[in-house]
C-alpha cells in the first residue's frame, strides 16, 4: 500500500486550473520531493491532502483512506509542516507543542514524553519555556516541524520547509528531514529548491501548470532527460544568440542559463562543437527543460 | 496497518484540542480581555446609574439601579461574546492562519466553530455577572435568581459568539466589522431594555426589539432576579433558537470560507 495515492487529480478555482490531472505516488517509507515553479499547483495539491480543498476530480487515498470522506482518520496519522508559520507567538515553545498534543490527541499518559520527544528533534530542549516570539526563524521552522510529529505520524507532508531561510538553517533543517525519512516516516515535500529535491528525495516529481511531467530518481531523471555532460558557452548576448541557433539547427537541446547558454547531452555531440565549459548534467538542467522556467 | 475506526461529527477530543489551544492561549491575554469585558459594561451602568437615576427614580416598579444593573448584564454578555468573536476568529483566519494549524489536524470546521463558541460563551457566563456584582454594591438586592445569571449569560453569550463567528466568515476585510458594528450591533444594544423600557418606543421599535435577542436576554436577567414567569419560558425559547441558528450558520460559512 502506498502512503499517498492521487489518480488524475483535478482542481479548479472559477477559469483557474490549479491542479490538472495529477498522479502522484508515495511509496511507504519513501521520501518523496514534489518539484515546480510557483503556480504549478504544490500548494493546492498539499490543501487537497488535508480536505481543506475539495478535488472535482479524480481520487485520493491516504495512508489507505478515501479522501475526503476519511479524511479525518487520515489527518490523525500524518504531520503537516505550513509553509507559512503559524505557532502562536505569544504561548512558549512547550505551550505551543502542548497544543498540539492535544489536537493530534496525544494520551494523557503520553503527553510528557511526546512533548520531550518533540523537543528533541528540534533540539530546543533549553528554549522550552522561551516565548515564540523570542526565538530566531530557524528555531521557529525546528518548532513548526517539531510540531508536525508530538503524535508520531506515518506520513508527513512538508511544504516548501526551507523557504526564505539562509543556507545555513537550510542545511539544518535537511538533517533534521533526512532523520525524519531514516526512522521510517513516509514524506511528502513540496519544494522549488532543487538541491532540497537531490539530497532528500527518493523520488522526484517534477510539476508544471498542475500536472506530473516527469517522474523517477533524481540521478534517473538527469540521465534520462538531460544527458550525463552539459556544456556551459559563455560570450556576450549577440554570441549566445547565434550559439543557440546553430544549435537549434543541429537539433541539440538547449537551455539559456542567463549568461550562458548550455547545451544537453553534450557526451555525445558531434561536429563542429563551439568552446566551452563541461560539466555533470544537474536536476536543474531538467526542471528548466521539462517546466520551461528558470528558478533559484 | 490503518486502524479502522473512523473519528464522527463533533467528537470530542477535537472540541477538546480547540479548547485546549484558547485556553493556554487564554493566560497570555485575559487581563486585557478581562479588563475590556467587565469595565465597559460596568461604566455604562454607573452612567446610567447616576445620570438617568436622578432624573427617573423608578422604572416599571424598580428603582432605576436595579433596573439598568440587571440590563447592562446583557450589555456585557453581548460585548464579551459577539466583539471576540468578530475579531478573534477573522485574525486567527487571515492574519494567524491558525485555523490551517488546527484543520490538518484531525479536526473539522465544525468542531472549530462549536468549540470557539462554546469558549466564548463560557467566558460570557462569567464576564456577565460583573455589571450584577457592581449594582449590588451600588443597592441592587442579592437574590437566589442569580445564581441563574451565569447560565443565562453562558446561553446568549453561546448565540452572540456563533453570530460574531458568522460574520468574521462573511466579511471580506476586517475595516468592514465597522458596518456591522453601527448598523447592527448598536441599535442592537440600545433597543433592548437594558436602559429604557421598550414599552415607551413606537410600534414598530417594539416589534423590533421582540426579534432582537438581547432584549430576551435583558427580560430574562430581570426576571430571574426578580421573579420568574410563564413568558420567561419564551424568552429563553427565542434565545436557544437564536444560538441554534446561528451556530449552524456560522459553521455553514466557515466552511465555505475554510475548505474550497
Amino acid at each position: 500500500m502506498s502512503a499517498i495515492s492521487l489518480r488524475r487529480v483535478v482542481k479548479r478555482y472559477g477559469d483557474v486550473t490549479a491542479v490538472d490531472g495529477l498522479d502522484l505516488t508515495v511509496p511507504t517509507g519513501t521520501c518523496v520531493g514534489l518539484l515546480g515553479p510557483n503556480g504549478a499547483g504544490k500548494s493546492t495539491t498539499m490543501r487537497l491532502l488535508t480536505a481543506q480543498a475539495i478535488a472535482d476530480e479524480g481520487s485520493i487515498e491516504i495512508l489507505g483512506f478515501t479522501l475526503p470522506q476519511e479524511s479525518k482518520a487520515a489527518r490523525a496519522q500524518m504531520g503537516v509542516v505550513p509553509q507559512l508559520d503559524n505557532l502562536d507567538t505569544t504561548l512558549t515553545v512547550e505551550q505551543n507543542l502542548l497544543v498540539f498534543t492535544h489536537l493530534y490527541r496525544v494520551g494523557r499518559a503520553e503527553r510528557r514524553g511526546a512533548i520531550d520527544r518533540a523537543l528533541d528533534i528540534a533540539n530546543l530542549q533549553d528554549r522550552r519555556g522561551a516565548r515564540v516570539d523570542e526565538l530566531s526563524g530557524g528555531m521557529r521552522r525546528r518548532l513548526l516541524i517539531a510540531r508536525a510529529l508530538v503524535h508520531e505520524p506515518r506520513l508527513v507532508l512538508l511544504d516548501e520547509p526551507t523557504v526564505g531561510l539562509d543556507p545555513q538553517v537550510r542545511q539544518e533543517l535537511w538533517a533534521l528531514i533526512d532523520r525524519l525519512r531514516s526512522e521510517g516516516a513516509s514524506i511528502l515535500m513540496s519544494t522549488h529548491y532543487i538541491e532540497e529535491a537531490e539530497r532528500l528525495a527518493d523520488t522526484v516529481v517534477v510539476v508544471s501548470h498542475g500536472r506530473h511531467v516527469a517522474v523517477g530518481r533524481p540521478s534517473d531523471l538527469v540521465v534520462e532527460h538531460a544527458g550525463r555532460e552539459a556544456l556551459e558557452v559563455y560570450g556576450p548576448p549577440a554570441r549566445l544568440r547565434e550559439v543557440e541557433a546553430a544549435a537549434r539547427g543541429r537539433g541539440w537541446p538547449t537551455r539559456r542559463t542567463g549568461t550562458s547558454v548550455t547545451i544537453l547531452r553534450a557526451e555525445g555531440l558531434e561536429g563542429e562543437v563551439p568552446e566551452g565549459e563541461r560539466r555533470p548534467a544537474s536536476l536543474e538542467d531538467v526542471f528548466v527543460l521539462l517546466t520551461g522556467e528558470e528558478i533559484s | 496497518m490503518a486502524s479502522r475506526d473512523r473519528p464522527g461529527r463533533l467528537d470530542r477530543p477535537a472540541l477538546t484540542g480547540v479548547l485546549v489551544r484558547e485556553v493556554v492561549n487564554f493566560g497570555s491575554y485575559w487581563r486585557a480581555s478581562t479588563f475590556s469585558s467587565t469595565v465597559e459594561p460596568t461604566i455604562y451602568l454607573l452612567a446610567f446609574g447616576f445620570g438617568f437615576g436622578s432624573l427617573v427614580s423608578s422604572v416599571n416598579g424598580l428603582d432605576y439601579v436595579q433596573f439598568v444593573g440587571t440590563g447592562t448584564v446583557a450589555t456585557a454578555v453581548l460585548f464579551s461574546s459577539v466583539f471576540p468573536a468578530m475579531f478573534g476568529t477573522f485574525v486567527k483566519r487571515e492574519f494567524q492562519r491558525t485555523y490551517d494549524a488546527i484543520l490538518a489536524a484531525p479536526v473539522d470546521t465544525e468542531e472549530i466553530v462549536t468549540a470557539e463558541a462554546l469558549w466564548i460563551a463560557a467566558r460570557a457566563g462569567v464576564f456577565g455577572c460583573a455589571p450584577m456584582l457592581v449594582a449590588i454594591a451600588f443597592g441592587l438586592d442579592p437574590a437566589l435568581g442569580m445564581l441563574l445569571v451565569p447560565f443565562i449569560a453562558f446561553i446568549a453569550g453561546f448565540g452572540w459568539a456563533s453570530f460574531g463567528i458568522l460574520i468574521s466568515a462573511v466579511i471580506k476585510s476586517i475595516d468592514n466589522f465597522s458596518y456591522v458594528t453601527s448598523t447592527v450591533i448598536t441599535p442592537l444594544f440600545l433597543v433592548a431594555g437594558t436602559f429604557f423600557p421598550i414599552s415607551g418606543l413606537p410600534e414598530w421599535a417594539r416589534i423590533l426589539a421582540n426579534v432582537n435577542p438581547l432584549y430576551h436576554c435583558v427580560q430574562l436577567v430581570r426576571e430571574a432576579i426578580f421573579g420568574l414567569g410563564w413568558v420567561d419560558l419564551y424568552h429563553l425559547g427565542f434565545m436557544v433558537a437564536f444560538g441554534l441558528i446561528a451556530w449552524r450558520c456560522a459553521i455553514w460559512r466557515m466552511e465555505k470560507r475554510l475548505v474550497n
